[in-house]
C-alpha cells in the first residue's frame, strides 16, 4: 500500500481503533479511556492537515477494496471531502473535551465514548466514499452508531425519540438503497467525479433518472431534515448535549447536506441536473424548510428544541445553495457547511452548559443568565448573531455569497427567502439575547449543580470549546478572504466541479 | 472429500463410547480440522474453475458411492464448517458437566454434521435420501435430548414432519427409478429432456413438496418455530442455521441440474417458490413482530429469512442469482447462529426467555447484546454485513429481469425485520430495575456468539470470493 492509499485509510483509523479498545475497557480507567479517545482525535487532525496540504498541491488520495465482482468499497480524500472531514475532525476534537467534561461522573462512559468514536468513523467515511456504494454503507452505519448516543438515557421518554429517530433513519435509507441499486444497474457503477456521470446515459433514461434522483434525495433528504422529512429532528434531543451538539452541527445533518452535494456535482453533474429540470424543485424545498423551521422556531419555549428547529431551517441554505444554478451558489452553500457547523456547536455546547450548571431548559427561563454566566452568554450571542447573518461573523459571508448566486442564476424569490428567515432568526434569537443579558435575574436558578469560581462560571472543559468556537465564528467571518480560510477551500472546490472554467469575483 | 464425512462420524461414536468430558474435546479438534478440510477443498474447487469428482473406495458408479464437490457444494461445505465449531465451542461451555442433555448432544450432533457433509457432497438420489433421514433423525434427537415432555411431544411433530418429508422425495426418487433406471444425478442430467413422460413431473412434483416441508416454506413451517424456540440454545442454532438449509440446497441443486428441461417449458413454476416465499417473508415477520418470547421470536425471523432464499428461483435463468442464494445462506447461517446463542446466554442470565424481561441487559452482557446487535445488522440486511450483500445481488439480480415486485418484497423484508429486531435491542437498552439479579454467564458462550455475529458482518466487506467459488460448474 502506498502512502497516498494509507493516509484516508489512517483518517478512518484515528477514531475507529480508539472506538473498539474504549468498548473493551472497563468503566473505571478514565485516564485511559481519556488519552485514546484524545490521542485519536489530534491524531486525526494531523492527518487532516497532511492530506489538505496535498490536495491543495494537486495530490490523489485514494484506495479501494473488492467486496463483490464489480462492486468496490473506495476511499477518496479530495477537496471537496475534505471539506467536511477537516469539519467533522476539528469539532469532533472539542466535542470530545466538551464531552469529557458534561459526563464527568455519569454511567456508562465507555459505551458512550465507544458509540461516539463509530460516529465520527461513519462521518469520515461519508465524506471520503468514491461511490454511492460506499457512501451507503457509512450512512447506515453513522445512523446504527447514532441510535445508541440518541438513547444513552434508557428513560421512556428516550426510548420514543430514539425509536422515532430510526424509523425516519431507515425508511429514507431504504428509499436511498434503492435509487443507488437501480442506478448501479443502469450504468454499472456509481463512482462519483467530476461534474457527474449520469449524463453517459442516453436521453431516453431522462424519466428513471428523474426517479432515481427523487429516491436518492430522498434518502439522503431525511438526514438533512428537509422539510417533510425532518420529523425526527427535534425528537432526537432528548439525547445529552454533547450528542445533540454532533448531530446538529457535525455528523447526521450534515451527513445528509453532504449527500445533496455529492448527488448533485458528482453523480448529476450539476448542469445535467439542471438540463433535467431537478434544480429548481429542489430549491423550492430547500426555501420552504428554510421557511418552515424558522417559523417553528419561533414557537418553541424549549431552548434545544428551538435550536433544533433552526438547524432545519439552516442546513437547507446549503441545499439552498446548491440548488442556485451557479459557481457562486455553489460556493455559498458549501461554505455554509462548515460555517453552520461552527455555529451551531457553539449554541448548543451553551444550551449544555446552562442546562448543566444552572438547570435552564427553557428561554423563559433564561432572564438575566448573562451575569451569572457572562462568558457563555458571549459566546451563545456570537452564535446567534451569527446565525442571523450579521456583520463580522461566518454567518454574513454565507449569506452575501447566497444572495449573490441567486441573482447570478437569476433566481431573485431566493434572495427574498433568504432575508425573510433572516428576519425570522432575529425574531427568535433576539428575545434570547435581550432576556440573557438584560432582564433581571431570578431569585433562584432552576436547579444549579456547578458553583461559579471567580471568572469559571462553570466547569472548565465545558466553558472553553464553546469560547473556542465562537471564536472561530469570528475569524471565519473576518478573514474570509485569507488562505486556509473555509470561503477560499470552497472557491477551490467550485472550480472543479463546473465543466466550464469559472470566473470568480 | 471423504474425511468430512468420516471425521463426524468418528468423533461422534467416540463420544459416544467415551464420556461427554472427553467427548467435546475431540469433537472440537475433528471440526476443526474439518474446517481446514472444507476451505482447502474450496480452494481447490475455486483455482480448479471446475467440480471435483471422487469415486468411494474406488468404486465408481454405477456400483460403488461417487462423491463430487462443485463450487455450491463446497459453499455449503464451508457454512456448514464454520458455524459448527463455534457452536461446538459454545456447547462444551453451555451443558454442565453431570447434563443428560450434554451426554447425547455430541453423538447427535456429530451424526448430523456428518449427514449434512455426505448430503452436500452425494452424486446421486438415492444417497440423498439416506443423508436426508441421518439429518432428520439426528435433529429429532437433538430436539428431544434430555428434555420434558413438553419438548418430546415438540420433537415428535418434527420427526412426523421430517418423516413425511423424506418419505415423499423417496416416492419421487422411485419414481424416477422407474422411469430412467439410475438415480447417479449425472446421468439423469441428460435423460430427461422437455418431452418427458408425465410419471416425471408427478416425481419432481412429490420430491419438491417434500423438500419444502422439510426447509420449512410458508405454509410448511408450521412445525419449525416450535422444534427450533423450544430445543437448547446449540441446537436451536444448528437447527436454524444449518439443517433448514441442506434441504433448501437440494432444492436448488435438482431445480438447475436434472429438471431444469421441465422448467424450462413451464416458467411459471418458479412463481410458485418466490411468492411463497414473500409470504413466508411477510408472515414471519409479523409473527416475530408479535412473539412473546425471545426464542420464538428469533425462530419466526428464520420463517421469514427462509423466504427469501426462494426468491431467487424466478431469477434462476439469470444470472446471479445462486450466488445471491448462498450468500443470504451464509448471511443467515452465521447470523441466526449468532442470535440464538446470545439468546441462550440472556436466558441463563436472566433465567427467562420473555423479551420484555431483556431490560437492562445492556448494562451486564454489553458483549452479548453486541453481538446480538450484530446479528441483528445482518438480518435487517444493512451494510456492512453479508446480509446487505445477499439483498444487493438479490436485487440486482431482479432488475435484470424487470422483476420490481421482488425489489420491493426484499426491501419491505428489511424494514419488517428491523421492526422485531429493536423490539429486542430497545428492550435491552432500557434501565432495569435495580432488583433483577442475573446469573454468571460463562465467558466463552458470549465470545462464540460474538465471533459468529462478527462473522457474518465481516464477510459483508469481503464477498468476491464466495461469489467466485459458486459460479464454479458442476
Amino acid at each position: 500500500m502506498t502512502m497516498n492509499e494509507l493516509l484516508p485509510m489512517a483518517v478512518l483509523a484515528t477514531s475507529l481503533l480508539p472506538g473498539l479498545a474504549i468498548f473493551a475497557l472497563p468503566e473505571g480507567w478514565i485516564v485511559l479511556r481519556t488519552t485514546l479517545n484524545l490521542f485519536g482525535a489530534i491524531a486525526k487532525l494531523v492527518l487532516v492537515a497532511v492530506l489538505l496540504a496535498g490536495v491543495a498541491a494537486g495530490e490523489e488520495y485514494g484506495v479501494r477494496f473488492a467486496v463483490l465482482p464489480g462492486l468496490d468499497l473506495a476511499f477518496k480524500a479530495d477537496a471537496l471531502g475534505l471539506l467536511f472531514v477537516s469539519l467533522s475532525a476539528v469539532l469532533w476534537l472539542f466535542t470530545t473535551f466538551y464531552a469529557i467534561g458534561y459526563l464527568e461522573g455519569a454511567p456508562h462512559r465507555s459505551r458512550f465514548f465507544g458509540f461516539f468514536s463509530l460516529c465520527v468513523t461513519a462521518t469520515m467515511g461519508i465524506a471520503m466514499a468514491a461511490n454511492l456504494f460506499t457512501f451507503f454503507v457509512f450512512y447506515e452505519l453513522l445512523t446504527l452508531s447514532t441510535f445508541p448516543l440518541v438513547v444513552h438515557r434508557g428513560t421512556d421518554k428516550a426510548m420514543k425519540g430514539g425509536t422515532i429517530y430510526l424509523a425516519y433513519m431507515l425508511i429514507g435509507g431504504t428509499a436511498l438503497l434503492t435509487g443507488i441499486v437501480w442506478l448501479h444497474h443502469l450504468l454499472g457503477h456509481t463512482e462519483f467525479a467530476h461534474t457527474g456521470i449520469a449524463a453517459a446515459l442516453g436521453p431516453e433514461y431522462a424519466g428513471q433518472l428523474k426517479i432515481i434522483f427523487l429516491l436518492l434525495i430522498a434518502g439522503v433528504g431525511v438526514k438533512a431534515a428537509l422539510v417533510p422529512l425532518h420529523g425526527w429532528l427535534p425528537q432526537a434531543m432528548v439525547a445529552p448535549a454533547p450528542v445533540s451538539a454532533l448531530l446538529h452541527a457535525v455528523a447526521v445533518v450534515k451527513a445528509g447536506a453532504f449527500g445533496i452535494v455529492r448527488i448533485v456535482y458528482e453523480v448529476y453533474g450539476v448542469e445535467f441536473a439542471q438540463s433535467l429540470d431537478l434544480l429548481t424543485p429542489l430549491a423550492i424545498m430547500a426555501a420552504v424548510t428554510i421557511v418552515w423551521g424558522s417559523f417553528r422556531a419561533l414557537l418553541q419555549d424549549d431552548l434545544k428544541k428551538r435550536l433544533a428547529y433552526s438547524t432545519v431551517s439552516q442546513v437547507s441554505y446549503i441545499t439552498l445553495g446548491i440548488a442556485l444554478f451557479g459557481p457562486i451558489g455553489t460556493i455559498g452553500g458549501l461554505v455554509h457547511l462548515v460555517h453552520q457547523g461552527i455555529m451551531k456547536i457553539t449554541l448548543f455546547f451553551c444550551a449544555g452548559n446552562y442546562a448543566e450548571t444552572l438547570g435552564i431548559h427553557k428561554v423563559s427561563e433564561m432572564d438575566g443568565v448573562g451575569r451569572r454566566m457572562p462568558l457563555t452568554t458571549l459566546a451563545f450571542s456570537i452564535g446567534a448573531l451569527g446565525m442571523m447573518g450579521a456583520p463580522l461573523t461566518a454567518g454574513a459571508i454565507s449569506k452575501a455569497w447566497l444572495s449573490e448566486g441567486a441573482t447570478a442564476a437569476g433566481m431573485d424569490w431566493a434572495i427574498w427567502v433568504l432575508w425573510t428567515s433572516s428576519l425570522l432568526n432575529a425574531a427568535y434569537f433576539l428575545p434570547i439575547l435581550w432576556r440573557t443579558w438584560l432582564r433581571p435575574a431570578p431569585v433562584a436558578w432552576p436547579e444549579e449543580h456547578i458553583p461559579a469560581r471567580g471568572w469559571r462560571e462553570t466547569a472548565l472543559l465545558l466553558l472553553l470549546p464553546p469560547l473556542v468556537t465562537a471564536t472561530m465564528t469570528l475569524a471565519a467571518g473576518m478573514l474570509a478572504e485569507s488562505p486556509g480560510s473555509p470561503l477560499v477551500w470552497a472557491k477551490l472546490i467550485a472550480e472543479r466541479e463546473y465543466r466550464q472554467g469559472v470566473t470568480l469575483p | 472429500m471423504i474425511w468430512l464425512i468420516l471425521l463426524p462420524l468418528l468423533w461422534a461414536s467416540l463420544a459416544f463410547v467415551l464420556e461427554p468430558g472427553r467427548g467435546k474435546w475431540l469433537a472440537i479438534t475433528g471440526l476443526a480440522m474439518q474446517t481446514w478440510l472444507a476451505f482447502d477443498l474450496a480452494q481447490k474447487v475455486g483455482a480448479g474453475g471446475s467440480a471435483i469428482f471422487h469415486a468411494v473406495g474406488g468404486w465408481g458408479a454405477p456400483l460403488g458411492i461417487d462423491l463430487t464437490a462443485d463450487g455450491l457444494s463446497a459453499a455449503m461445505l464451508l457454512l456448514t464448517q464454520c458455524v459448527a465449531l463455534p457452536l461446538a465451542v459454545y456447547a462444551s461451555a453451555y451443558y454442565k458437566r453431570d447434563d443428560a442433555a450434554g451426554a447425547y448432544f455430541w453423538p447427535l450432533a456429530g451424526f448430523l454434521i456428518a449427514g449434512l457433509n455426505a448430503l452436500f457432497l452425494s452424486a446421486d438420489l438415492f444417497n440423498i435420501y439416506i443423508t436426508l433421514e441421518l439429518v432428520g433423525l439426528a435433529a429429532v434427537g437433538l430436539v428431544a435430548a434430555g428434555g420434558g415432555a413438553q419438548q418430546v411431544a415438540t420433537a415428535l411433530r418434527y420427526l412426523f414432519a421430517t418423516l413425511v418429508g423424506s418419505g415423499l422425495y423417496l416416492l419421487g426418487v422411485a419414481l424416477i427409478y422407474g422411469a430412467y433406471g439410475t438415480v447417479s444425478i449425472a446421468v439423469l442430467t441428460p435423460l430427461v429432456t422437455s418431452e418427458a413422460p408425465r410419471l416425471v413431473w408427478i416425481a419432481g412434483g412429490l420430491m419438491l413438496v417434500g423438500l419444502l416441508l422439510k426447509t420449512a416454506l410458508f405454509p410448511f413451517h408450521f412445525w419449525l418455530p416450535p422444534a427450533h424456540g423450544g430445543a437448547p440454545a446449540p441446537v436451536s442454532a444448528l437447527l436454524s442455521a444449518l439443517v433448514v438449509k441442506a434441504s433448501f440446497y437440494l432444492i436448488l441443486r435438482l431445480w438447475i441440474g436434472p429438471f431444469a428441461p421441465l422448467i424450462a417449458v413451464a416458467e411459471w413454476l418458479a412463481w410458485g417458490p418466490a411468492a411463497l416465499g414473500t409470504l413466508a417473508i411477510f408472515w414471519g415477520s409479523w409473527r416475530a413482530i408479535r412473539a412473546e418470547r425471545l426464542k420464538m421470536l428469533i425462530a419466526y425471523s428464520t420463517v421469514a429469512q427462509l423466504g427469501y432464499l426462494f426468491l431467487i428461483f424466478p431469477l434462476l435463468t439469470g444470472h446471479g442469482a445462486i450466488q445471491a442464494g448462498v450468500m443470504q445462506a451464509f448471511a443467515h447461517g452465521l447470523a441466526k447462529a449468532g442470535m440464538f446463542v446470545a439468546a441462550g446466554v440472556f436466558i441463563k442470565a436472566t433465567g427467562q426467555d420473555k423479551v420484555s424481561g431483556l431490560a437492562g441487559v445492556v448494562e451486564r452482557l454489553p458483549i452479548t447484546l453486541f453481538a446480538f446487535g450484530l446479528s441483528c445488522m445482518t438480518l435487517m440486511g444493512l451494510p456492512p454485513s453479508s446480509g446487505f450483500l445477499a439483498k444487493w445481488l438479490l436485487i440486482e439480480a431482479a432488475l435484470d429481469r424487470g422483476y420490481w415486485w421482488l425489489v420491493v418484497v426484499v426491501l419491505a423484508g428489511g424494514l419488517l425485520a428491523a421492526v422485531y429486531v429493536f423490539r429486542v435491542l430497545r428492550q435491552a437498552f432500557l434501565l432495569a430495575p435495580a432488583s433483577t439479579p442475573l446469573a454468571a454467564v460463562p465467558r466463552t458462550l458470549e465470545w462464540t456468539a460474538f465471533a459468529l455475529a462478527t462473522a457474518s458482518v465481516l464477510l459483508g466487506l469481503r464477498g468476491v470470493e464466495l461469489v467466485q467459488l459458486v459460479g464454479v460448474p458442476a
